[in-house]
């Protein structure tokens, strides 16, 4: 299954310690705690929201909790995990600010992955068309989408910023999920990399 | 039929006994020390197991019991002739599966299907005990659980499971005996029982007690029987079990064998007909002082206040692999009581698992068949016992 990994979850498994107790927010079916699991020794935990991924992680032998972001990070101890996990996610919290504070409470370190969409094609079809753009990594009408707080990287790194929190690595993505290292602060990126991934550190 | 680790222990099965499955009675040698202080011996522990125990005693699935629930899991109840209850779950091929799983299930003490209880003889006075018998805990029906397994040669279970009561029983297994817990699944439970519930029990405690025919617990004395009371308990009970949305479905307002309203007081509608009939079978089947004794026990329960108040410390530095399932439409022990204590166990870096099942069936949810979580059981025992080689 190592091989089958998402590329950006394979970036994300990257910056992950050797036996790190890690807490994956938003985990999906469990395809990153199995690999980070079989891969390097951690000790992982999920929060995840549909019911069948909660389930099938919980088939795979994955220790899982049931619940939203929005409103159950509240109740991890802080600094309980060496590393906290939000993948593809921040976008569809409805308080992002919030959960971004929540993880850098109960994780030493923070990896967030986004969606960037100040990506020129989304800047380009809004300029064009005059209406929300729909791309295939954000393919949803304006009003059935679950990401309802969309940013791009630049807003992301303010938010990041203001949060108090110190960007030790960035990654730009590209369509393929392949990732490049880049500077957080820098325009290029934020114009044309589809996703960026943040390692972060609570102050 | 499991080895017995130590023949002391053993009684042999009367024909009296037959019907209650196995039973170990523990002497005056090895008395149960209760949390009220007293002592009980001797003590009777009355049992079933299914499955076989395997060559390195690795394999035991032990089953908790609800309130009014008993060890007979996954075979004919002796006095209804009904279905285990949990046929559904507990079988070959089942998610607690009896081709690969040793199951046990004990009767609890103050129950009334063989384990010591208020109905049962007194030695000291040789009449029933009724009130004389002692106020027992969730705590001291797993102190003697713990006895019982120590008398099959069981040093560790692979899991503890149990809905209602019975997932008590698995919380206060994992907080007390932790190294002998590979994992556990509390499933439709609480760590503490609610106001609400206490006030749900103590209207049923008092129907009982309201009976002429209670006579102060001394009933079996005097050849009576607190029916009406004892009906009437189950019947306030059962309601909490069900949903509102549940009753609406299967019963909504219609008429029992009737065209019109009657304008009498006799069961013109059918969810009356139900209860009624909930509460008749059920004194058949259970004895009245039994009820009193372990509704306490539940009202009794809260697994924080033995530990400064804190859950998490309960559960402190466990290395038990806990699954936590609650039920959508549950208001005896909704979702919120459950994630407390996924919460209380992620706190205190403990391996927790939580599931949250949608259905509309209430809290008997647990008893009921609900694919959901028959596939996150089995999902979830498959890779416990694939971790220990079970």
């Amino acid at each position: 299954m190592t091989a089958s990994l998402r590329p950006d979850l394979a970036a994300i498994a990257e910056m992950i310690p050797y036996g790190a107790r890690i807490l994956d927010v938003g985990c999906g079916d469990g395809a990153l705690l199995e690999h980070l699991t079989a891969s390097k020794n951690v000790d992982g935990r999920g929060l995840e929201l549909s019911q069948q991924n909660v389930n099938a992680c919980v088939a795979r032998g994955l220790a899982v909790v049931q619940g939203d972001a929005d409103t159950d990070l509240g109740e991890y101890p802080s600094a309980a995990f060496d590393v906290a996990i939000l993948s593809q996610t921040i976008q569809a919290t409805r308080a992002p600010r919030d959960v971004l504070g929540h993880l850098l409470r109960i994780g030493r370190r923070t990896v967030i992955s986004l969606p960037n969409f100040g990506h020129w094609r989304l800047r380009l079809a809004l300029l064009a068309s005059g209406r929300m753009p729909r791309t295939q990594a954000l393919g949803y009408a304006w009003y059935d989408t679950p990401n309802i707080h969309l940013c791009t990287i630049s807003d992301f790194v303010t938010l990041a910023t203001d949060a108090g929190a110190s960007i030790e690595r960035a990654l730009a993505l590209d369509e393929r999920g392949l990732t490049r290292a880049m500077r957080a602060d820098a325009w290029g990126p934020n114009l044309f990399a589809e996703g960026a991934i943040f390692l972060l550190r609570g102050t | 039929m499991a080895e017995t680790g130590n023949p002391r222990f053993l009684r042999p099965v009367t024909a009296a006994d037959a019907d209650v499955g196995q039973a170990i009675t523990f002497g005056a040698d090895m008395p149960l020390q209760l949390d009220c202080g007293k002592t009980l011996s001797p003590l009777t522990v009355a049992y079933m197991t299914y499955g076989k125990l395997n060559a390195a005693r690795s394999n035991t699935v032990l089953i908790c019991h609800a309130l009014t629930l008993d060890q007979f899991v996954a075979s004919a109840h002796p006095v209804t002739g009904k279905l285990g209850w949990w046929d559904t779950m507990v079988g070959p091929g089942k998610p607690i599966d009896t081709n690969r799983f040793f199951v046990v299930c004990a009767n609890v003490v103050g129950g009334c299907m063989g384990t010591t209880g208020p109905a049962e003889v007194n030695p000291a006075t040789g009449r029933p005990y009724g009130l004389d018998f002692p106020l027992v805990t969730v705590r001291d029906m797993v102190r003697a659980q713990a006895m019982l397994l120590d008398a099959l040669g069981i040093a560790k279970v692979l899991c503890v499971t149990g809905g209602s009561m019975g997932g008590m029983q698995v919380l206060q297994w994992a907080a007390d005996y932790p190294e002998r817990v590979v994992s556990a699944i509390p499933i439709a439970c609480a760590a503490r029982h609610s106001a609400q519930n206490i006030a749900f029990h103590e209207v049923g405690r008092q129907a009982i007690m309201a009976d002429p025919d209670w006579k102060g617990g001394t009933y079996q004395l005097h050849g009576t029987q607190p029916a009406k009371g004892l009906a009437v308990a189950r019947m306030a009970a059962h309601i909490t079990y069900l949903s509102e949305a549940a009753l609406q479905r299967k019963f909504g307002r219609s008429l029992q064998d009737r065209e019109q309203v009657s304008f009498g007081f006799g069961p013109d509608f059918q969810i009356e007909s139900y209860l009624h009939h909930q509460g008749v079978t059920f004194v058949d089947r259970f004895d009245a002082n039994s009820y009193l004794y372990i509704t306490r026990a539940m009202d009794y329960f809260d697994l924080a206040a033995e530990h400064n108040g804190k859950l998490a410390a309960a559960f402190l530095g466990s290395k038990t692999r806990f699954l936590i399932i609650s039920f959508t439409s549950d208001w005896l022990f909704p979702t919120s009581e459950n994630k407390r204590i996924a919460h209380a166990l992620n706190a205190s870096a403990a391996t927790v698992s939580f599931v949250e099942i949608q259905t509309d069936r209430g809290h008997d949810a647990f008893l009921l068949d609900e694919p959901e979580m028959f596939a996150t059981v089995r999902g979830f025992l498959n890779s416990v016992a694939a971790k220990v080689g079970a």
